[in-house]
């Protein structure tokens, strides 16, 4: 495989676990202010899994642009001239929900109010996020003066960047349900469990039809890229069939049990289909990062450098497998951190 | 404002704003270490009740500076998209391991703050040992990318701007790296020190509201905090001075115009306090100390110190370099003095049984607020004694910067983001340790130790 291919793919597998895990964190922020007083202890739920995770999801983030600055600097380059507002209102959200996820616990008052804020900046950093895609799909960015610029109200007029918003705030609400569900389901919270299974029932088809919808619109402004999808059947016909696989799972009843479902396997069956689809969407839109302007080819590192960061990234992998895996039994599976109640 | 001014303005705020929580992120971590260790080796709760309560602290800090190091992380490529285009072909290594050691401190804060009670006590140890580990890891791998600034290598660039011939690991260990990363990683640790000892002397000097038992826990911290406190100003002092030797040798124009020297010459004069003129171009209403600058540079009063003249003026950096650097060392000697003076006082009236006079108490609730301000002058110097380049002789800062125009806003709002984490950070801490003042963790680990003697 070639390098630049090499160094894409790793990007879109950083891609996507942040969208996972980034869904599940703002989405859990969201569930827990949802449910902050609500007689099951679902939104108790969100917060228990919320305060030691959110740190290394965040991290996550920070890995994604720093593994897209080192593997192609001239893609920065650009992405960072043309996304300067976007970006940096994300990174506003992201300073006032972390700053005040932490507050809200260690203060009394204003509790209410810290969640609030928290809760809502877990819905605007996604919807924020998603707007890389729209835009990378061409059509917004200009030379002005010879410099790349972005056309803020050209985009902000594009129906295809609302429904890409529709498709990402229903998939963060989608995966963060059926984590939420599985998680309940593992702490013995049965009345938490089964709220989230009946949002993941109805996010479930609400995320397939944003998904139609958009590509149906991105077809005009996008024809590229829609044809180049086509191509990708294989890929969405597996993700579709995951998505299938995930949904009977939460239907099914079980034998000796009083809730229906299968959380562990819904959950991981959609993962499963999102990594398809990803994988599916990414390959449409090689060899470009930002259509037409800039390819992989062109944003490629120095060849010693990728070299070196591939070797870093095995070592660095090495070292914190373990650090994961006791990080998983404590707070994931360690009944008594589940079980608190 | 110009759009590089501008885009200096926003990064230099957003950074000074990140170098508060990101250097109470590296030194009070090393605290909670050895407090923990202290509580196993001498078996006293009020150990175990600091580290507790640190930890809480740095908790709610690393609120703020996990997402203020995202926003600068990210804004550099915002506000600076020319350089990281460099950066990522050359120095991305540092950056890219710099994630792992993130990782580590993330996992293990976790681990430390919420599993500690299913732990076994020398897990629990080992976490918050990995915690500090990470935390000054990071600052080391970021100075990394800092000093290749400074002084780059690891690369040649042909004059239509093409990199080649890269070297990643030699770019890592740029010339300057060792003495840098090793003075940022100590003058945590000192400022980490100071930032209690402040918070200490001020319960402290407030003693008559307390009991017995509350005036004994704090005198311990202090203690604690005055020690690593000095060690470390003793530490940082020998490890700047290692520095200046390094830019005698690597960035000739910084250290000339840190000292306000125009005229290259052996036994040149160090000049102390005063500000260069540029009218008479020279250092004005300051103490010259004759031949000690040459002395200081390379260790002979003969060696030869390059001053101004020698290079071209369009690439001086500004003269109010001079101040800050004499500020960051001014506050380096003062805060070295203050806690060993503090220190043989301390010896000195427990065997006299006179009690620590109250004027020393005020002094030193002012350290660790002094402390943080070296940090600030000591980057402001960095950065600003680097100009005009933002990578010496490679990359001018105009050339680095967006050229995006409306960054005004932006800026405008940032502050306003910053003013309010900022506020907020001490309104909460404040308000939480109000809320639960040491007294109740006395009650609470008299009643551990009754169940915890099984």
């Amino acid at each position: 495989m070639i390098v630049e291919v090499q160094a894409i793919l790793i990007i879109w597998t950083f891609i996507f676990i942040y969208s996972i895990f980034g869904s599940i964190d703002f989405g859990s922020g969201f569930w827990a202010l949802i449910y902050n007083d609500h007689r099951t202890l679902a939104g108790k739920m969100a917060n228990r899994f919320l305060s030691p995770t959110w740190e290394i999801t965040n991290v996550f983030l920070v890995l994604l642009v720093v593994a897209f600055v080192g593997f192609f600097p001239k893609g920065a380059f650009t992405l960072g001239t043309i996304l300067l507002i976007p970006v940096s209102l994300i990174l506003f959200f992201l300073a006032i929900r972390s700053a005040f996820m932490v507050f809200s616990y260690s203060v009394q008052g204003y509790r209410k109010l810290m969640f609030l804020i928290s809760g809502v900046s877990g819905l605007l950093i996604p919807a924020l996020l998603i707007t890389v895609l729209p835009i990378s799909q061409g059509g917004f960015i200009e030379l002005v003066d010879g410099k790349e610029t972005l056309l803020l109200g050209k985009l902000l007029a594009s129906p295809s960047l609302y429904l890409y918003i529709l498709f990402g705030l229903t998939s963060e609400l989608f995966l963060s349900s059926l984590f939420l569900g599985d998680y309940s389901y593992a702490s013995k919270q049965e009345g938490a469990y089964r709220l989230y299974r009946g949002n993941a029932l109805l996010l479930g088809p609400s995320t397939l039809l944003a998904a139609v919808l958009t590509l149906l619109v991105s077809q005009q402004e996008a024809s590229w890229l829609i044809k180049h999808l086509y191509e990708q059947k294989l890929w969405f016909s597996l993700s579709l069939a995951s998505f299938i696989i995930g949904y009977v799972a939460l239907l099914l009843p079980r034998k000796k049990n009083t809730v229906r479902g299968f959380p562990r396997l819904a959950l991981l069956a959609v993962i499963a289909q999102y990594g398809f689809a990803s994988y599916g969407y990414g390959m449409a839109h090689l060899p470009y990062i930002v259509y037409p302007r800039l390819t992989i080819f062109d944003a490629f590192t120095a060849t010693e450098t990728f070299y070196s960061l591939l070797i870093m990234y095995g070592i660095g992998l090495a070292i914190l497998t373990p650090g994961f895996y006791i990080f998983w039994r404590l707070f994931l599976k360690d009944r008594r951190y589940l079980q608190q109640d | 404002m110009d759009t590089v001014v501008l885009a200096r303005a926003f990064f230099g705020t957003s950074l000074a704003f990140h170098i508060i929580f990101a250097t109470l992120g590296v030194g009070i971590p090393l605290l909670i270490v050895i407090a923990e260790i202290l509580h196993q080796v001498k078996k006293d709760n009020d150990y175990a009740i600091m580290a507790k309560r640190w930890t809480k602290a740095f908790a709610v800090l690393l609120g703020v500076a996990i997402p203020s190091g995202t926003i600068v992380g990210v804004q550099l490529s915002l506000l600076w998209p020319g350089f990281m285009e460099i950066v990522g072909k050359v120095i991305s290594l540092p950056f890219q391991v710099e994630i792992f050691a993130f990782f580590i401190e993330a996992l293990f804060m976790s681990i430390y703050v919420y599993a500690a009670d299913r732990l076994p006590k020398a897990f629990r140890i080992l976490s918050v040992i990995l915690v500090a580990f990470g935390a000054v890891a990071s600052a080391i791998l970021i100075t990394a990318v800092n000093t290749w600034m400074n002084t780059p290598a690891g690369f040649q660039i042909a004059s239509d701007g093409t990199i080649y011939d890269v070297h990643p690991w030699t770019a890592f260990f740029n010339p300057s790296f060792l003495s840098s990363a090793f003075h940022v990683a100590v003058t945590a640790y000192m400022t980490g020190g100071f930032a209690v000892a402040s918070v200490a002397a001020y319960k402290l000097l407030k003693r008559k509201k307390r009991t017995a038992q509350e005036i004994t826990y704090h005198k311990k911290g202090f203690l604690l905090a005055l020690i690593v406190g000095l060690t470390f100003s003793l530490i940082s002092s020998i490890s700047g001075h290692h520095s200046a030797q390094v830019l005698h040798e690597h960035s000739p124009e910084k250290l000339a115009a840190a000292e306000g020297l125009f005229k290259s010459q052996r036994y040149a004069p160090l000049a102390i306090g005063g500000f260069t003129d540029p009218k008479t171009e020279s250092v004005k209403y300051g103490i010259e100390i004759p031949w000690m600058l040459s002395w200081l540079a390379a260790g002979k009063f003969d060696t030869k110190v390059k001053g101004l003249y020698e290079f071209p003026r369009e690439t001086w950096p500004p003269f109010y370099v001079h101040t800050l650097f004499n500020i960051m060392v001014g506050i380096g000697f003062f805060l070295l003095a203050l806690a060993a003076f503090s220190l043989v006082w301390m010896y000195y009236t427990k065997r006299k049984k006179r009690g620590f006079p109250k004027w020393l108490l005020v002094v030193l609730i002012f350290s660790g607020p002094l402390s943080m301000l070296g940090i600030e002058f000591g980057w402001i110097f960095s950065c600003s004694g680097r100009q005009p380049w933002t990578i010496y002789k490679v990359q001018t800062t105009s050339e680095a910067a967006t050229q995006s125009t409306n960054l005004g806003g932006l800026f405008l709002l940032f502050i306003g983001l910053y003013v309010l984490l900022g506020a907020l950070t001490i309104l909460i801490l404040t308000s939480y340790f109000k809320r639960h003042p040491v007294y109740k963790e006395f009650e609470k680990y008299s009643g551990y130790e009754e169940k915890g003697s099984s």
